[in-house]
């Protein structure tokens, strides 16, 4: 089922590009439109190129499953965690605990006219990360299923 | 008058979903009625927030500090998200019907009865 | 150590999370191990809902706020006396159903270790499963109205993802889609009513929504949309068509448990007739709209539910014609806060009646499904025409069967009996209609648990079904357990009134006590 020599090699090259662009996204989150779940699903679209242009079992050798469930689960802990060590630092659930304390996240923001800088927002960059590896993780799985599906369905006939 | 629009849009648009949940027997069709009716819920929500004259809700480098509000845009990030988990599932189990009932007619689908 | 018991709120939700997170990862190591770690995580679950149910009824209404610097603050020190961030109010009617959701769950991990063993795809059940409870503890804990739909949405889709997780050649894969449709349908009226509020009053907290709210135009509608998807999902009559495909085609662990779901949406709607638009609605209105689906529910429940063949969807329209007695007994109580005389003599027992019926509804209806799961489990069928002459050999499942049909029939020394009585009697002072209709219907689900008895336990052994054994012991346990509670509340239903339903029942009617317990001074 994989598609024509132009189509696939015009995947493989654009790839790194969509994979960053998604990237940034996910980084600039708190300062530009995006963040975790925009940036994770122009990731994913990235994976989803190279499974629709491709054979299904080609690339699972390079980017199987197992990849995509261990981005998901270490997604969703960070942001759990994160979470959580507020509470062992004495705060309640959630807190941001980095935001004005001068640390690796939180410079405090100049007022007045500026372009911004990206390390101002205390834990929301790290709950971005988290959000966005969790649904690069989440979609790529929920295609690879559906692809396998239609895959097999066609082998029966 | 003109100012409404938008609500006329998002009224059409749900009219439209309801329309095509009612009225088509392809199973795959009546669920993307139901995304038909999310985005137009969607709509709604990012209407709402709207103020005459705003700017976006940003503090540095902005030009006034009419700003429409952002609590709506956060409300519609997470239904967009609770809509694309929605439609995953339903057209997997769809994708499971048409594997064992050989068909995607909803008059058919129905060995659950009475 | 008191670090914990501080943000106990928050680990109640916090901790299903992380278990379902990190059950794919660990399934990979073994079967045993993942099995350990479900049951660690419930049985945490559980604890933390019961101690924080305890430290609420002993001192009053819990607020624990998300994000906040200081743990005892509500109100942000710089946001000028509102409360913006989510916040998690537990009163004493939240901790009730704290106190069901950690029963049940506990139990039904316990049964499900043993019920879903014949099947692949075990990590996705379970977590699945643990997703589905961090949903429904955050949906009767929440104190604010986006996060109760976020929570409503969570457990929706997990339960639609439960409900086909054995396909068995694609009848449950439709019974999951009907589910997951309507559940959809109804989460979308539902946002579209927070939107109207939200537009108007600016806040999404429902402690400052009901000190703010007047009732123009648009209220009304948020209302009537906030009530039909509510009315939708917990199985009131005209929108009660998922029940009974889903709940049959559940593994039956998930059906105990996706009962206990429904009755975190009628709790949801009670929340918002009675404390959100506590001071605007007229009582006597709505309270006859909720009086009448509940009459129709019980009615057309226990009515379709004589013909049916399978078992286990005759117990689900029992479920649909139970919760048309919640929905009697509390409908007669916000009726009856329209003239204050009868508030005093029948109002209150009626509303005590119907959530204390709550409670016994989990209890017993959970015990039913779990009975139906093992005889679905060793005898593979569920058809009444084909089973018969079990109780020579599974003396344990029809003992248990015998209390949760007793019980659930309203017979004395069973728990359902004290609910029924306060039902009855307070719905005869207010109409007695209403109270003749109640007890024709109880009549009625005897009558169609006698049936069901008769043909699955009694009668001779038949030569297809003559080695069948006993239930597995995690099954027994799980049954053990319900089958004991449903039998404590029944010889002892004054102290578990006095103790924990009439605080619900008198925390529920008193809204402006919510509105300061979140914002400190009226």
């Amino acid at each position: 089922m994989s598609m024509s020599k132009i189509i696939r090699v015009t995947a493989d090259l654009l790839f790194p590009f969509i994979v960053i662009f998604g990237f940034y996204i996910v980084l600039h989150g708190h300062l530009t439109p995006g963040g975790g779940f925009q940036g994770g699903a122009v990731i994913a679209t990235g994976f989803i190129l190279l499974f629709a242009a491709h054979r299904i079992d080609d690339v699972t050798c390079i980017f199987g499953k197992k990849l995509f469930q261990n981005f998901e689960a270490f997604g969703l802990f960070l942001f759990i965690g994160t979470a959580l060590v507020a509470i062992a630092l004495g705060y309640t659930f959630f807190m941001n605990f980095l935001a004005n304390s001068g640390g690796l996240f939180g410079q405090t923001v100049s007022f007045g006219i500026n372009p911004g800088s990206l390390n101002t927002a205390g834990v929301i960059p790290i709950l971005n990360l988290a959000v966005g590896m969790e649904v690069l993780g989440g979609l790529s799985i929920i295609i690879i299923y559906m692809t396998k599906a239609i895959q097999w369905q066609e082998d029966l006939e | 008058m003109i100012d409404n629009l938008p609500y006329f849009v998002v009224a059409i648009t749900i009219i439209l979903g309801i329309y095509t949940i009612l009225i088509r027997k392809d199973l795959i069709k009546i669920i993307m009625g139901l995304s038909i009716i999310e985005s137009g819920v969607n709509l709604f929500l990012i209407t709402i927030g709207y103020r005459w004259e705003g700017v976006a809700p940003i503090y540095t480098n902005a030009p006034s500090l009419q700003m429409v509000m952002p609590t709506v845009q956060a409300l519609t990030l997470t239904s967009i998200v609770i809509g694309v988990a929605t439609e995953a599932l339903m057209l997997s189990m769809v994708m499971l019907i048409w594997r064992h009932y050989k068909t995607k007619d909803v008059r058919k689908a129905t060995k659950l009865q009475g | 150590m008191s670090v914990i018991l501080d943000n106990l709120p928050a680990l109640l939700i916090a901790l299903p999370i992380l278990g379902a997170i990190l059950c794919p990862v660990i399934s990979r190591i073994s079967d045993n191990v993942r099995n350990g770690w479900v049951l660690l995580i419930s049985a945490l679950t559980s604890l933390t809902c019961l101690a924080v149910a305890e430290k609420v009824f002993a001192q009053g209404a819990l607020v624990y706020t998300f994000g906040i610097s200081a743990i005892n603050q509500v109100i942000p020190p710089d946001s000028g006396g509102i409360p913006v961030r989510i916040i998690f109010v537990i009163d004493q009617m939240n901790a009730f159903m704290l106190v069901i959701a950690a029963i049940v769950g506990f139990c039904i991990t316990v049964y499900s270790i043993s019920g879903i063993s014949r099947l692949s795809g075990k990590d996705g059940f379970y977590t699945l499963l643990m997703l589905l409870t961090a949903g429904v503890i955050g949906m009767i804990s929440t104190g604010d109205l986006f996060n109760f739909f976020v929570f409503l949405e969570i457990s929706s889709l997990s339960g639609a993802a439960l409900v086909a997780y054995r396909v068995d050649k694609g009848v449950a894969a439709e019974a999951g889609l009907k589910y997951g449709a309507l559940s959809t349908l109804g989460g979308l009226m539902f946002l579209v009513g927070i939107g109207l509020l939200f537009v108007q009053y600016n806040s999404l907290n429902i402690a400052v929504l009901a000190s703010r709210i007047q009732l123009t135009n648009l209220d009304i509608i948020a209302f009537v949309l906030l009530f039909t998807a509510l009315a939708m999902k917990c199985g009131a009559v005209p929108m009660h068509f998922w029940t009974p495909d889903s709940y049959s085609m559940a593994p039956s662990g998930v059906t105990a448990f996706l009962v206990v779901s429904s009755q975190a949406s009628l709790y949801g709607l009670f929340r918002i007739c009675f404390t959100l638009f506590g001071a605007q609605i007229n009582p006597l209105t709505i309270g006859w709209v909720i009086i009448v689906l509940g009459v129709l529910s019980m009615f057309i429940g226990v009515t379709m539910a004589i013909p049916q063949k399978d078992v286990k969807r005759l117990m689900a329209y029992h479920a649909v014609s139970q919760t048309g007695y919640m929905l009697l007994g509390v409908g007669v109580g916000l009726a009856a806060l329209s003239n204050m005389n009868m508030f005093e003599s029948a109002g209150m027992m009626a509303l005590t009646g119907g959530i204390f019926h709550i409670m016994n509804h989990a209890l017993y209806k959970g015990l039913l499904f779990l009975t139906a799961g093992v005889i679905f489990f060793r005898c593979g069928t569920r058809n009444l025409n084909q089973l018969g002459g079990l109780g020579h050999n599974m003396k344990w499942t029809m003992i248990f069967f015998m209390i949760g049909a007793l019980a659930i029939a309203g017979i004395p020394p069973f728990n359902g009996f004290a609910s029924k009585l306060l039902i009855y009697e307070s719905t005869f002072i207010f109409n007695p209609v209403l109270s003749v209709i109640a007890m024709v219907v109880s009549i009625l689900t005897l009558a169609s648990f006698v049936k069901v008895f008769h043909s699955m336990f009694m009668g001779p052994v038949l030569p297809e079904y003559s080695e069948v054994k006993e239930a597995p012991k995690p099954m027994l346990i799980a049954m053990g357990i319900l089958a004991f509670l449903v039998i404590l509340f029944g010889i002892f239903p004054q102290q578990v009134i006095d103790f924990m339903v009439t605080p619900a029942a008198t925390a529920l009617v008193n809204y402006p006590g919510y509105i300061h317990a979140v914002l400190g001074g009226v």
